[in-house]
C-alpha cells in the first residue's frame, strides 16, 4: 500500500513510450488479404472464384451424381464439387477440374490416384499453382495482385469480406429465409420409458432434476466476530448468519449480539427467518425474532429485506414487531472495496430505530443508536479472513439516558480485531 | 537455439517430475504417456467390437501434486477409443462407484436410448453395475466420451474417440496427436460448485479490478467502474472457475509435466484438439507455426490457416501442421488468463521450447452486455431502469493494462524458465502479461530492459478502427430506435419467464459468430472464427428451415442461477418440442455476459453464416456475452435429447433442456 502512490508515475512513463511500439504493432503484416487473382481453373475448383463462363439458361437442380473430373476425394476437399455447389455457375466445374496435381497432394488438398502415398519432399513451390491458400502456408509466393474481378464473388467468398455479391440468386441452405410455421405441441410422454421402463426413468428423471438445479445448499457465515477495545472497558462482538435452501426459498437463522469482557452478555438475538428471492438481488425475509438478552427478553414479529443495491452495497434493512407491541427496526449495509485481491476494506453502518420508547428494552422514540465503522481483512483463504478496524458507535435522545442510568457507555470509539469466516 | 536453456529451478523441478514419472507412466494410457513417441497410424490402443470400460476411483498426479480423481480404466483421461466408420461397436461400461454414473459419447450420432444422459435417454448406470452400449457408427471424426452424471465429468471422467473413415480420408497427414485439454483441480466438483453457489464468481476470480489497480491507473477509470457498479457487473468477469483452483491439463499433464509429442520435421502432423474441461475456454497457439484447421466437431471443414484459435468447451478442432527441426509450445490459454495447458511438440525427445507468457486478463464491453456495436456511448439518458447504461468507452480498459495485483496461476511463470525471448509486438504484450501476473519479479526481471517503456500493451494500436474520441465520448447522446435500452428489460424478450434468476436481458444482441472469442479481439494475428469455417461436404438437408425458433440464455451471477428462458431444468422446465425431419432456424440469444458453449445431443447443426449449402457442421457452438448465434438443424433423429451449455457449472445450475423430435402428427 506504501508505493501505490508510485504506481500512476510508472503507468504515465509507460504510457509516454507507447506511440512508436503501437505504430509498429499496426503496421505488423497481418494475413495476406487473398488477392485476386485471375481464375486458374485450380482456383475455380476451389471455390475461391468462377471461371468467367456466361451463367448457364437451364439452373437445374443440382443433381448429387460425382462428375468425371471432379475425383471424390478431390470432391471431399471441397476443391471441387460432386453437386454444383458454387450457385452461380452450377455447371462450372467440369472443365475446371484438373487432376490432382503432385503439388496439390502434397499439400493435403487431395490424394493421387496411384496408392503411393504423399510425401513431404513433393513439395514443389510452383508459380503457377500457387493459390492463396498454398501461399498462406508459405509453400509459395504469390505473383503480383491483380485487379478484382468483380463478376466471380461466390456466397462463401462474400462471407469472407473478399467480395460484395451482386444478388443472392440460387439461394440454398443456411442462405435461406426461415419460414413462420409453429411449433408442434409439447408431448406429454418420455421416449425413453418405451425402452427401459416408466418406473426406472422416473428414478433417473429424479436425479436429472436435482443435478440440474434442484439442488439445496448451506452457507454459514461469521461476519462479525471480533474484540473491542475501548477506553478500559473492552468488549466482544458477534454477527452472521446461515442458510440452507434452494435459489429462491431458503430458511436464514441470523444471530448478533455484543458484550463486555467481565460483565455479561448486553445484547443476544437469534432471528429464524423464511427467505424469499423477489428479484434478481433482493430477499424477502419474514419470520421471528428471540432476544435472549437484555432481559426481560422479548419475541418479535419480524419482516425485511437483504440485497445487493446498486454500487454493489450489502444491504439488509427490518422491522420487529415485540410481544409486547413495540415495534423497533433496524438497517445495515457494507461495502466490500478490494484494495488488492486479498486485502479488503470494509465500510459499515448500523443504524437502529424504535417507534415508540420503551424502558424494558431500553429504546428511546427515534433513532436510538447508529454505528459506522471500518474494517480492513486479509482473506488467507475466501472462507477466513482476520480483520482490525474502527469503530464509532453512540446511543441517542433517550436511549442514550437509559445506558447512562445502567452505567453504561452511551458510545465512544473503540479498536477492533477479529475474524470473518464462512464455511 | 531452440532448445531449452533450463533454469536451476526447472531443473529441479524435472528432477521431481520425472522422478514422479514412474508411477504417472503406469497410471496413464499409453498414447498420453510424457515423451511418447507420438501416433502413426495404425494405432495401437483400444478398439474393437467389443471394448470395455471401468469407472472408478483414481490417484492422480498433476504438476507433482497427488489428488483423488474419478477415472476409466484407471486413468484420467480415459483410453483413446479408436473406431471405423460403418462398424458395429458394443461398449460394456462398469460402474465400480457407490453413486450413479453414465457415458455419453459426445458428437457420435446414435439411437437416443444409447446416449447415456440418466433421465433423458436411460436410467443411468447405477452403484456397481455394467451397462451395455451397442450402436453403429455412421459417421468419422474426432469426438469424446464423458460421464453425465453429477459432477463427475469434472472429476475425471471423460476421454478421446476418434472414428476413421471408411473411405480415405480427405485429410492428409502423416502422424497424429491426439490432445485432451481439460481442467484439473484439487477440489472435487461439489465443492466448486458449491463454492460457487455460496459467493458466487468472486470466489474464484483472482483477477478482479481493485483499488490498487485504480490508483495505479489500470482497467477503468473510477467513472466507468461506477457505472459497471451501478449495474452491479463486474468487467472482469470472464470466467467463474478460474486457474487459481485449476491446473490446465494436455492429456492429463499440467503445464510443468510437459507432455511431449513426437514427429519427424516436415511430417505433416494433425493434431486432434478436444476441449474435454468442465468450465474452460482456451485459446490455442502454437507459437511460430501457422495452425491449418481442416474438422470442426469431428466434420471436415476446407483448410483455413490461422495463428489462433479459440476453443469452447466440448468443441474438437482438428488442425494439420508442418513442423520444422525445432521444438514447438502447444499452449492452451484459459480465456481469461488465469493459466495455461502446455504440451511441447519436438522431432525428438527431450526437447522443449520457450512458453510464451499469459497475456494480460481480458475486461467485458457493451458488445457483452448486449448493446450491440456501440462503440460510442453516452446512453445514460432517460428512459432506462435501474441499469443506465453510460459506459464512456471500451477502449480505456484495454490500453490502460490489468490490475497490478491480478493473480495468474503457476504456468504464468513458465515464459521465465523456458527462455522466451520476445520480439516486436510481442514483447510489449509479455511483458504487460508478466506485469498482470503481478510478479514482482516480472517487473524487475523480464525480458525487456526497461519495464517503464514496455509495461504498456499494444493492444489499442492493434485495434486499428477508429475509436470516438473519449472527448466526444459523454455526449453522444444518440437516439435508439432500437425499444428500450435498459439492461433488464422483458420486453426485449417476451418469453423469458420473469424471475429471480434472470439478472440482465441483452438489449440489442448481435450476431457474434464472426467475432473471434473474449480476449482475441486484438491480438494482433488471425483468428479463426465461425464464419471461417467452411465444409468440405454439401449440407445433407439444404432446405429452407419452416420456423424459427429463439432460445434465450439466461442466469444470474449474483446467485449463480442459469437457465434457459429462466426456466431452469428442475423447475421442472418443459421439453423443447420437434417434429422429426422438420428444419428450424435456432437463434440463441445470449442474455448473459458470459460465454455458453451449447450442446444438442443426437444432432449437427449448420451454423448460418453465409456459407449456404455448405455451413459448417457442428454439435456444439459457442456463444459469445450478450450476442448471438444461429444454426439450422435438421430434427432427423427421433427420440428425446438433451440440449444444454456444456459449461458443467452452468448446466448443473439448470442451464439444460430436453428436446423431444416426434413424428409428425400434422398437428397445426
Amino acid at each position: 500500500m506504501i508505493s501505490l502512490h508510485r504506481l500512476p508515475l510508472l503507468a504515465l512513463a509507460a504510457f509516454a513510450g507507447v506511440p512508436a511500439l503501437a505504430q509498429d504493432q499496426a503496421a505488423a503484416p497481418k494475413q495476406s488479404a487473398p488477392a485476386a487473382l485471375t481464375c486458374t481453373p485450380q482456383h475455380a475448383a476451389m471455390g475461391h472464384c468462377t471461371l468467367p463462363k456466361p451463367l448457364p439458361a437451364a439452373t437445374s437442380e443440382p443433381a448429387r451424381q460425382s462428375q468425371p473430373a471432379c475425383s471424390p476425394d478431390h470432391a471431399a476437399m471441397g476443391h471441387c464439387t460432386a453437386a454444383a455447389a458454387p450457385p452461380t455457375a452450377p455447371e462450372a466445374t467440369p472443365q475446371a477440374q484438373p487432376a490432382c496435381t503432385p503439388e496439390h497432394a502434397a499439400m493435403g488438398h487431395c490424394t493421387l490416384p496411384s496408392p503411393a502415398p504423399a510425401t513431404p519432399q513433393q513439395v514443389q513451390p510452383s508459380q503457377s499453382t500457387c493459390t492463396p491458400e498454398h501461399a498462406a502456408m508459405g509453400h509459395c509466393s504469390l505473383p503480383a495482385p491483380q485487379p478484382a474481378q468483380p463478376a466471380a464473388c461466390s456466397p462463401e467468398h462474400a462471407a469472407m469480406g473478399h467480395c460484395t455479391p451482386a444478388a443472392t440468386i440460387g439461394a440454398e441452405g443456411t442462405d435461406l429465409p426461415a419460414g413462420s410455421g409453429s411449433a408442434p405441441p409439447v408431448p406429454t410422454d418420455y421416449a425413453a420409458d418405451a425402452i427401459y421402463g416408466p418406473s426406472a426413468m422416473a428414478m433417473g428423471r429424479h436425479h436429472l432434476s436435482l443435478h440440474h438445479g434442484g439442488q439445496n445448499f448451506f452457507m454459514a457465515i461469521l461476519n462479525i466476530a471480533e474484540v473491542k477495545v475501548k477506553d478500559g472497558r473492552d468488549a466482544y462482538e458477534w454477527g452472521g448468519e446461515a442458510w440452507y435452501g434452494g435459489d429462491i426459498n431458503r430458511l436464514v437463522v441470523k444471530t448478533e449480539g455484543e458484550g463486555e469482557f467481565g460483565a455479561g452478555v448486553e445484547s443476544a438475538e437469534v432471528q429464524a427467518l423464511y427467505s424469499r428471492a423477489i428479484g434478481p438481488y433482493f430477499d424477502l425475509q419474514t419470520g421471528i425474532r428471540y432476544d435472549f438478552e437484555p432481559n426481560p427478553s422479548r419475541v418479535y414479529a419480524t419482516i425485511g429485506f437483504e440485497g445487493l443495491a446498486p454500487g454493489f452495497f450489502d444491504v439488509e434493512g427490518a422491522m420487529f414487531l415485540s410481544d409486547r407491541g413495540e415495534l423497533i427496526g433496524r438497517l445495515e449495509g457494507y461495502y466490500d472495496q478490494r484494495i488488492t485481491q486479498k486485502l479488503i476494506l470494509q465500510p459499515r453502518a448500523e443504524l437502529n430505530f424504535a417507534a415508540q420508547s420503551s424502558e424494558d428494552i431500553g429504546v428511546g422514540a427515534g433513532l436510538t443508536d447508529a454505528e459506522i465503522g471500518v474494517r480492513v481483512r486479509y482473506d488467507i483463504a475466501r472462507e477466513f479472513a482476520p480483520y482490525v478496524g474502527v469503530q464509532y458507535e453512540r446511543a441517542f435522545g433517550m436511549t442514550r439516558d437509559f445506558l447512562r442510568e445502567e452505567g453504561e457507555s452511551p458510545g465512544g470509539f473503540s479498536f477492533l480485531a477479529g475474524i470473518r469466516f464462512w464455511f | 537455439m531452440n532448445e531449452l536453456v533450463l533454469g536451476r529451478r526447472a531443473l529441479l523441478r524435472a528432477a521431481a517430475v520425472s522422478g514422479a514419472g514412474f508411477g504417472l507412466a503406469q497410471a496413464l494410457p499409453a498414447w498420453a504417456q510424457p515423451l511418447s513417441i507420438g501416433l502413426v497410424r495404425p494405432l495401437a490402443t483400444v478398439s474393437g467390437n467389443d471394448i470395455s470400460l471401468a469407472i472408478g476411483q483414481v490417484s492422480v498426479e498433476v504438476d507433482g501434486k497427488v489428488s483423488r480423481a474419478i477415472g476409466i480404466n484407471g486413468t484420467v483421461p480415459g483410453p483413446l477409443i479408436r473406431l471405423k466408420e460403418g462398424q458395429r461397436v458394443r461398449l460394456r461400461v462398469q460402474n465400480t462407484l457407490d453413486e450413479d454414473s453414465s457415458i455419453h459419447w459426445h458428437g457420435l450420432l446414435v439411437p437416443f436410448e444409447m446416449d447415456g444422459v440418466p433421465g433423458v435417454s436411460f436410467p443411468g448406470i447405477m452403484p456397481r453395475s455394467t451397462f451395455d452400449y451397442e450402436f453403429d457408427l455412421s459417421h468419422a471424426g474426432t469426438y469424446w466420451y464423458h460421464s453425465h452424471s453429477a459432477y463427475q465429468e469434472e472429476d475425471g471422467v471423460y476421454g478421446p474417440i476418434v472414428i476413421d473413415p471408411a473411405g480415405p480420408d480427405p485429410v492428409a497427414y502423416d502422424r497424429e496427436h491426439v490432445l485432451v485439454l481439460s481442467d484439473h483441480s484439487p477440489l472435487a466438483g461439489a465443492t466448486i460448485y458449491r463454492k460457487l453457489k455460496q459467493m458466487g464468481g468472486p470466489y474464484f476470480n483472482r483477477q478482479r479490478m481493485t483499488l490498487s489497480g485504480l490508483m495505479a491507473g489500470k482497467d477503468l477509470t473510477a467513472q466507468e467502474r461506477w457505472e459497471w457498479a451501478q449495474m452491479r457487473m463486474d468487467a472482469a468477469d470472464i470466467a467463474d472457475v478460474t486457474g487459481s483452483t485449476y491446473a490446465f491439463t494436455i492429456n492429463g499433464f499440467g503445464p510443468y509435466d510437459n507432455w511431449t509429442g513426437l514427429f519427424t520435421p516436415g511430417e505433416r502432423v494433425r493434431l486432434r484438439v478436444i476441449n474435454a474441461s468442465a468450465q474452460t475456454t482456451f485459446n490455442i497457439r502454437i507459437p511460430g507455426l501457422p495452425i491449418t484447421v481442416v474438422q470442426a466437431d469431428g466434420l471436415n471443414v476446407r483448410p483455413v490457416t490461422v495463428e489462433e484459435f479459440q476453443i469452447g468447451t466440448a468443441e474438437t478442432y482438428d488442425v494439420v501442421i508442418t513442423p520444422e527441426d525445432r521444438a514447438y509450445s502447444f499452449v492452451s490459454e484459459a480465456s481469461d488468463r488465469s493459466g495455461l495447458g502446455r504440451a511441447t511438440l519436438a522431432p525428438r525427445e527431450g526437447m522443449s521450447a520457450p512458453v510464451p507468457p499469459l497475456r494480460p486478463r481480458p475486461l467485458l464491453t457493451m458488445k457483452d452486455m448486449g448493446m450491440g456495436d456501440m462503440d460510442h456511448s453516452g446512453m445514460g439518458h432517460g428512459g432506462m431502469d435501474h441499469g443506465a447504461i453510460g459506459i464512456g468507452s471500451t477502449a480505456p480498459a484495454k490500453t490502460r493494462g490489468v490490475d497490478p495485483t491480478a493473480r495468474q496461476n503457476a504456468s504464468g511463470e513458465l515464459w521465465k524458465l523456458t527462455g522466451w525471448k520476445e520480439t516486436g509486438a510481442a514483447a510489449a504484450t509479455a511483458t504487460a502479461a508478466g506485469m498482470a501476473g503481478m510478479d514482482h519479479a516480472a517487473m524487475g526481471h523480464g525480458p525487456s530492459a526497461d519495464p517503464a517503456t514496455a509495461v504498456t500493451p499494444v493492444d489499442h494500436a492493434a485495434r486499428g478502427r477508429s475509436m470516438p474520441a473519449p472527448a466526444s465520448a459523454g455526449h453522444a447522446a444518440a437516439p435508439m430506435d432500437h425499444g428500450s435500452m435498459g439492461m433488464r428489460d422483458f420486453a426485449n424478450a417476451p418469453q423469458v419467464d420473469r424471475n429471480p434468476g434472470v439478472q440482465t436481458i441483452s438489449p440489442m444482441p448481435v450476431d457474434r459468430m464472426g467475432d473471434p472469442g473474449t480476449g482475441l479481439e486484438d491480438v494482433g494475428h488471425r483468428v479463426l472464427t465461425y464464419r471461417d469455417l467452411i465444409a468440405l461436404d454439401r449440407n445433407p438437408d439444404v432446405r429452407a428451415p419452416s420456423r424459427k425458433l429463439d432460445i434465450h440464455l439466461t442466469g444470474n451471477m449474483e446467485r449463480y442461477m442459469w437457465s434457459f428462458d429462466g426456466v431452469k431444468m428442475s423447475e421442472p422446465a418443459e421439453p423443447i418440442p420437434f417434429r422429426h425431419n422438420e428444419r428450424v432456424r435456432v437463434r440463441l440469444v445470449n442474455d448473459t455476459m458470459m460465454q455458453h458453449p451449447i450442446h444438442l445431443h443426437g444432432h449437427f447443426f449448420e451454423l448460418v453464416t453465409g456459407h449456404g449449402a455448405l455451413s459448417p457442421r457442428k454439435h456444439t457452438v459457442n456463444v459469445q456475452p450478450g450476442g448471438t448465434a444461429t444454426f439450422d438443424v435438421t430434427l432427423d433423429a427421433q427420440g428425446d435429447w438433451a440440449f444444454h451449455c456444456h459449461n458443467l457449472y452452468h448446466m448443473t445450475a439448470g442451464m439444460m433442456r430436453v428436446v423431444t423430435v416426434r413424428p409428425d402428427n400434422g398437428d397445426a
